[in-house]
């Protein structure tokens, strides 16, 4: 231990450094200064990207660790600086998603007086964190620092608190780089189960007709190749969770699509018909299982997962294969059999033709003059060969672009999930232009989404962050209108928008921007879009009441899908 | 599903703020805490929690799991009432005049072998140890002579009855990784 003595601000930063931090999202404010203030000799080593209100940092955090796979770090005030990274702290635990937001705190006297900007952000945020801690003495800088990113990036990851108070970061202490791998009341990843990895393999050996279920685990378990070998082997179909769609390319041929709620129509009326359902990494969350009662009950179900919570929490299973799936995956993958089931795999493509002709076809190529979001998120998707990331919002926007943008590398896909927060996509998609500055991220957004989190266009402004907005315009709350229309008898309630002109919005920050209604416009200006250098701001103008097909109701099963309404 | 009680012991590192973070598991279910009690365990450093609430198996499966994922908490088992011994302990204050009047009031503490812990002029002090429905049958009879004046009862003790020590053994396996790791990082 170095005999120098430091405050516990540069401690922090020194921490941070020695956790291998290069970039944060922060916003200053009264209880951090005395960190803001040590920042400022290391902006050289810790680049620091000032957004414009505290959930776009949260947001910031999570998008650069959805596509790096490292911990997103957020620096924030307390008070009001705090609270407003509360949705994205839920947001993050939801989709398990690794980042540490530091947040500054009045001094340890003034703790319990309600003094200027004190709220109790442990207290608020222990149930939507893995772990939530008050630093109160620097001396405990460099082991919280250790714990909180050991905690956040192991096991299945989530975000993690470091409240900060003010007199810890003033005070001096020496200082100790530290690291942590072990909790002794913390267990990230169970240990792997010789006879559960026999029993599954002999019950997908055995199966005739066996489906797999992509989730996110397999991205955060960098299973991608593992999982590829398994399905590639025994011959299994995969159906993949909105936030595990990139874990298998879009073309591969056993990838049937999506599933859930508005997902494709074979991976989710098959899930009624399999007689092997295998999940990995993913946890039947309510938008992909509908009714649980009628939920693969034909089906002998196997779920490989790290959290031991997520079985048997929602669907019964059989064989339960818990750690790392990177393991499990490829210790099953051992024992299979090389199989071919290719009967059982034809009858994806009769519901595909239907889809096809009902649902994409229509879609894709309309019949009439208006743009619709399909063929808008389509033609962005092609236009970069597949290989953008895409960052979404929430609501039809983000079903459509789920649906028909297309994947060809891993950790691609950046979207609330679990959580469902409107404003997400902006921010989310400046933290992975900064996570993957090597690829280019298309950011779909409804015209609500992007007024929840605009001001982040002055971020996107300062840093020249290469994001290229594509904002779905149907002045509608588009989600919420379908669902008026289809259960509440059609009464919009407040879901019609009056929208700004979003090109004079985009010009008074300085980013480029289009405003198209035919296709002939639109190609021309994703060509521009893409050819530019710096942010980019694509305004389609589609079809305003347009539905998102299929779609198992709230409450439906799995197996019987609308395609019209 | 059937509801019956279920005894939860928890074992945690003793950290401020946990008892919070692992109430709120049972709130989030709006599952009622029927008793819990709090305190040191024989294993230095280590904090054990008995928690009872009537609620289905399945519930309790769920529950203990998600207890048990919070980072500081070292394990969480139920029991049911045949796996554990248990106790509580209840205190009674009586008007000392009222139950000195009453030939009746100290047959019924001789009747549940309870103790009279404090006697003076004004009030007395009954203490009972026992099960849940002894304790609240002894206050119900003592009601009904008119003179408790105040009734506390605590929350359930409880050990197990196995006789396999799974929080020794957990910790003892925890241990045994750790040096693993050190002496990897060492290597």
């Amino acid at each position: 231990m170095s005999k120098d003595l430091i405050t516990g601000a540069e401690a922090l930063m020194r921490s941070l450094e020695h956790q291998g931090v290069k970039t944060l999202f922060g916003y200053p404010g009264g209880s951090i200064m005395p960190v803001f203030d040590a920042l400022f000799d290391h902006r050289n080593t810790l680049n620091h990207v000032l957004v414009r209100h505290e959930q776009g940092a949260v947001h910031a955090a999570q998008g650069f660790a959805r596509v790096s796979g490292e911990v997103g770090v957020c620096l924030v005030t307390s008070g009001p600086g705090a609270t407003n990274t509360v949705t994205g702290i839920a947001d993050a635990m939801i989709d398990s998603t690794p980042i540490v937001v530091i947040a500054g705190q009045v001094s340890t006297s003034f703790l319990g007086t309600d003094a200027f900007q004190e709220v109790d952000l442990v207290g608020i945020t222990q149930p939507i964190t893995k772990w939530s801690y008050q630093i109160r003495r620097p001396e405990d800088v460099a082991w919280a620092v250790a714990r909180a990113f050991y905690i956040a990036g192991s096991g299945r990851p989530g975000p993690v608190v470091l409240d900060f108070a003010k007199n810890a970061q003033i005070e001096k202490t020496q200082y100790k780089p530290t690291k942590l791998d072990f909790i002794r009341s913390y267990v990230p990843i169970p240990d792997m189960n010789k006879g559960a990895i026999q029993t599954a393999a002999d019950l997908i050996n055995a199966a005739e007709r066996p489906l797999l279920l992509v989730g996110q685990g397999v991205e955060l378990g960098n299973a991608q190749s593992e999982l590829r070998s398994l399905i590639e082997k025994a011959d299994i179909p995969a159906g993949c969770t909105l936030l595990g769609l990139s874990a298998l390319p879009t073309d591969h041929p056993l990838n049937k699509g999506m599933l859930g709620m508005h997902g494709n129509l074979g991976p989710n009326i098959n899930t009624n018909k399999c007689d092997v359902l295998i999940a990995v990494g993913m946890r039947f969350d309510d938008r992909v299982t509908g009714n649980l009662a009628t939920y693969a009950k034909q089906a002998k179900v196997i779920h490989f997962d790290i959290d031991p919570v997520e079985i048997n929490k929602n669907v019964k299973v059989d064989v339960s294969v818990l750690g790392d799936c990177k393991q499990t995956l490829a210790a099953v993958s051992e024992l299979l059999k090389v199989n071919r089931h290719t009967e059982w795999i034809e009858t994806f493509k009769d519901y595909e033709e239907v889809e096809l002709e009902k649902v994409i076809r229509p879609e894709l190529h309309p019949s009439t003059d208006s743009l619709t979001m399909g063929e808008v998120v389509r033609a962005v998707s092609e236009a970069g060969e597949n290989k953008a990331v895409l960052v979404t919002d929430v609501g039809q926007n983000q079903m459509i672009a789920a649906r028909y943008f297309k994947f060809t590398q891993q950790r691609s896909m950046v979207t609330s999930g679990g959580l469902g927060t409107m404003g997400f996509s902006l921010p989310a998609a400046i933290g992975a232009a900064f996570g993957a500055p090597e690829r280019t991220v298309c950011a779909f957004m409804g015209d609500g989404g992007i007024q929840m989190c605009i001001q982040e266009l002055g971020t996107i402004m300062e840093q020249r962050v290469p994001v290229k907005i594509i904002v779905l315009n149907n002045n509608f709350l588009g989600n919420v209108r379908q669902w008026q229309a289809m259960f509440f008898n059609g009464r919009y309630s407040f879901t019609p928008m009056l929208n700004p002109d979003y090109m004079k919005i985009a010009s008074a920050y300085d980013i480029p921007s289009k405003k198209v209604f035919t296709r002939e416009e639109l190609s021309l200006a994703i060509d521009e879009m893409l050819k530019t250098d710096g942010p980019y701001l694509l305004e389609a103008c589609v079809v305003e009441q347009g539905n998102v097909l299929p779609m198992t109701p709230p409450g439906g099963s799995v197996n019987q899908m609308l395609l019209e309404c | 599903m059937e509801k019956t009680i279920y005894t939860i012991i928890v074992h945690s590192e003793n950290i401020a703020g946990l008892l919070n973070q692992v109430t709120a598991v049972f709130t989030r279910r709006q599952i009622n805490i029927e008793s819990l009690n709090v305190s040191a365990s024989s294993i230095k450093g280590v904090h054990k929690y008995t928690i009872t609430a009537w609620t289905d198996e399945e519930t309790v499966k769920t529950l203990v799991k998600q207890i048990e994922k919070k980072i500081d908490v070292i394990q969480a088992h139920y029991f049911t009432e045949e796996e554990i011994y248990f106790h509580e302990i209840a205190l009674y204050k009586v008007s000392t005049p009222e139950f000195q009047e009453n030939t009746e009031a100290s047959k019924v503490i001789r009747r549940y072998n309870a103790r009279i812990v404090e006697v003076n002029p004004v009030f007395s002090i009954v203490e009972k140890n026992g099960v849940s429905e002894d304790i609240t049958s002894l206050y119900e009879d003592l009601k009904k002579l008119n003179c408790v004046l105040q009734f506390v009862r605590s929350g359930r003790v409880a050990i197990t009855t196995s006789c396999f020590e799974r929080v020794n053994e957990f910790l003892g396996n925890r241990e045994a990784r750790y040096s693993q790791i050190e002496n990897n990082n060492h290597e």
